[in-house]
């Protein structure tokens, strides 16, 4: 190989990442009247890194006369557009990811690689579906439900009974008791639903979720909608599994002192949208949401004027910042009650509002007695 | 000619006018279609008949007693002060033009049928409103004013034509945004920016209507004659965050009075034809019930709410995406397929 192109490594003495002045040492290394030997055997300390510096005019002639003797066509080296991750071709990028996909994965890596591309690219160009409540149901179990499943089963321990209550299809308004200062239980609840009988739980939120920024945008993507009568109905003829917590912010403002007490079970509009559609009421009884976050005080003055229901106060929050924001690790009790039908009412019964209020102490009741016996069976709060 | 029936259309001015006077015209039972406005339209009216006349004063009721007019067409409702010189100038077109034409339609004896094209924008838009808005609903705070208080006013004058002549079947189409290649709207030139700005931490539900499926609804009502109020809009929700995504365009998320105040000044550099509803909009979205439409009225839209948009964003070239792009060399440089994939529900994670 008469002419072989010799690959030019290094700047070759020309302006590059240096002064300009002196070639690199890679390029000393490298320039065709060397011998290899040059290079010192113990590498320098940084102590040590002066000398090769002032042996350097030494090696100026041999780097110098390099230009000469091969073509100068090559252009200047620059670095300019060069960006931390530009430059560097889509195909290693992806031998990059294949290999270390295949060390974590095994041989299924492509695979998972390839269905994973591919749903991010779902998300990038916007192809997907979401329901007309904006319920998106692939980012929720994908992201959502996979960030919460741990907090639940790791964090709070929850331990799910009666899931066999919820029907497995159809509408069925699943009506819980509200605490923990944080909505945290309608999470979880989301959460264990989904583990135990593969439904989606549609939460219906207050109007505050629905103003709130980021919020909002998360609970319809989760599935949520308005606590309303018209929202309600429309869900649960639709045959969604829908949740409501009845007691709102009355429920999960409460102080600490009066935990496990249900507080006024709204209006009944719920139960009027059971009746209207005639599906099933399950209640749902949680024990352990209390404690997370101890609500010890509150700042009413700086509430109404935050245009929010309460500002909590616990041991830990706002003393120790935002670490007190870490819940406390409660153990959860889930307990799914018997169904209260509802479709064997006639037609007007919803109208009827002695019967209403009567379904409705009926629901609170089971909730309260089952959270009694739960809190007996309980042995302590943290196990 | 004269045995057919006669067709009074408003509004023929603008694009969307003109196009379904023209479609109109083209309908065999209807004899005669006349077109009303202030200026003269600027494009081809085929065989509509323009007369130019302000709805704004009583020459409209002369119009409509001398031609034998049987159905009025009213598309007239003007969404933009930009268009129409001023704000001022748009209400008075929108309600003392209303109140004009249906003084007149009430008069006149030979009317048997109004068709009024409105809009959902009467429903609002606020974190109170129900996911889906039937007819019978009403918007969880009035309007105040703009687009939305004119539109709420046109429709009660509607209503009480309604009541005051039983006789007229008087039918009301709210349609969603208008959407479509050919269409100017505040929503279409809101997608029409380079760079999106958007609402920071809310995303908002949309649903749109093909410019096609409005002049087919409308051309419906005309010729089936079923009274009533009608939501209509193309199937599906379509998410803001998912539209912008599909049209491959950058977005910037700021607060919302920044928004609002971008868009009044978009409006007056005459950029974007950018109205204050829109912020309500662009913060809850709306989404209206279409099962009247379908199961009384009887129309199908032929576009979705995603199709409409996919056809209006065919035209737009995409300003950002370089990140698909890159996954997209990602996936052709993959040798592996993607398997069958079940978007939802088998992945238990």
């Amino acid at each position: 190989m008469g002419d072989a192109e010799i690959i030019p490594i290094g700047t070759r003495g020309r302006p590059g990442r240096g002064t300009g002045k002196q070639p690199s040492t890679a390029a000393r290394d490298l320039a065709p009247n060397r011998k290899p030997v040059a290079k010192p055997t113990s590498r320098p300390t940084p102590a040590s890194r002066k000398p090769p510096v002032k042996k350097a005019p030494a090696q100026v002639p041999a780097a110098a006369t390099a230009p000469v003797e091969r073509p100068p066509a090559r252009p200047a080296t620059t670095t300019r557009d060069r960006g931390p991750l530009a430059g560097i071709p889509a195909g290693d990028w992806l031998a990059a990811f294949q290999h270390a996909a295949l060390e974590i994965f095994g041989d299924r890596a492509e695979m998972q690689l390839a269905r994973f591309l591919a749903f991010l690219r779902r998300r990038l160009t916007g192809d997907y579906v979401v329901d007309e409540y904006g319920f998106d149901q692939e980012v929720t179990q994908r992201f959502f439900m996979a960030a919460l499943r741990p907090i639940a089963e790791k964090w709070f321990r929850i331990e799910v009974r009666g899931a066999e209550n919820i029907p497995s299809e159809g509408g069925a308004l699943v009506v819980s008791n509200h605490s923990g200062t944080v909505p945290v239980d309608g999470l979880m609840t989301m959460v264990s639903i989904h583990d135990h009988t593969g439904r989606f739980l549609r939460p219906l939120g207050a109007d505050l979720v629905f103003s709130m920024p980021v919020v909002s945008t998360l609970a319809r993507k989760g599935g949520a909608t308005l606590a309303c009568n018209e929202d309600a109905e429309r869900m649960l003829s639709g045959g969604e599994l829908v949740g409501v917590w009845p007691e709102g912010f009355k429920g999960i403002g409460k102080p600490y002192a009066e935990r496990y007490k249900l507080q006024r079970f709204g209006r009944g509009g719920f139960v009027a949208a059971a009746l209207r559609t005639g599906v099933p009421i399950v209640p749902l009884s949680v024990v352990g949401a209390e404690e997370i976050y101890p609500l010890v005080g509150n700042v009413p003055s700086l509430a109404r004027l935050l245009g929010i229901p309460y500002i909590p106060i616990t041991p830990f929050f706002p003393l120790l910042g935002p670490l007190g924001l870490v819940p406390l690790p409660s153990k959860w009790l889930l307990e799914f009650g018997e169904p209260i039908r509802t479709d064997e009412y006639d037609a007007g019964a919803a109208d009827d509002p002695m019967l209403v209020f009567n379904v409705t102490d009926q629901v609170r009741e089971t909730i309260q007695q089952t959270l009694y016996s739960l809190l007996m069976q309980r042995q302590s709060v943290f196990s | 000619m004269g045995a057919g029936r006669v067709v009074l259309v408003t509004g023929v001015s603008r694009d969307l006018g003109r196009r379904f006077a023209r479609a109109v015209a083209a309908d065999p039972s209807v004899g005669r279609v006349i077109g009303v406005d202030v200026v003269p339209p600027r494009g081809d009216i085929g065989d509509v008949s323009f007369v130019r006349a302000d709805i704004r004063n009583p020459v409209i009721a002369k119009i409509l007693a001398k031609e034998d007019v049987d159905t009025v067409v009213h598309m007239s409702v003007i969404a933009t002060p930009g268009s129409a010189g001023g704000r001022n100038t748009m209400k008075e077109l929108n309600v003392i033009g209303t109140m004009q034409l249906l003084a007149a339609c009430q008069k006149a004896p030979s009317l048997q049928h109004l068709v009024v094209k409105s809009t959902t924008t009467v429903y609002g838009a606020s974190s109170r409103d129900p996911a889906m808005f039937t007819e019978d609903m009403e918007p969880r705070r009035a309007p105040r004013a703009g687009y939305a208080k004119d539109v709420a006013e046109i429709e009660g004058y509607v209503r009480g034509l309604a009541r005051r002549r039983p006789d007229v079947r008087v039918t009301t189409i709210r349609a969603a945004n208008v959407i479509g290649p050919h269409v100017t709207s505040p929503i279409t030139s809101y997608f029409r920016l380079p760079v999106i700005p958007t609402v920071l931490g809310h995303d908002p539900r949309l649903q749109f209507l093909h410019e096609q499926d409005l002049m087919d609804v409308l051309q419906h009502a005309v010729a089936t004659d079923v009274p009533g109020t009608f939501n209509v809009a193309g199937d599906g929700i379509v998410m803001l965050s998912q539209a912008i995504r599909r049209l491959q365009r950058p977005s910037v998320p700021m607060p919302a009075l920044a928004v609002g105040s971008l868009g009044s000044a978009l409006r007056s550099a005459r950029v974007a034809d950018f109205s204050p509803e829109q912020l309500g909009l662009l913060t809850y979205g709306r989404g209206v019930d279409t099962t009247r439409m379908r199961e009384i009225l009887a129309f199908h839209p032929r576009f979705s709410s995603a199709e409409a948009f996919a056809d209006f964003g065919s035209l737009l070239p995409p300003t950002g995406g370089r990140s698909e792009r890159v996954l997209a060399g990602l996936a052709r440089a993959l040798p592996a397929p993607p398997p069958a994939d079940q978007p939802a529900g088998a992945d238990h994670g």
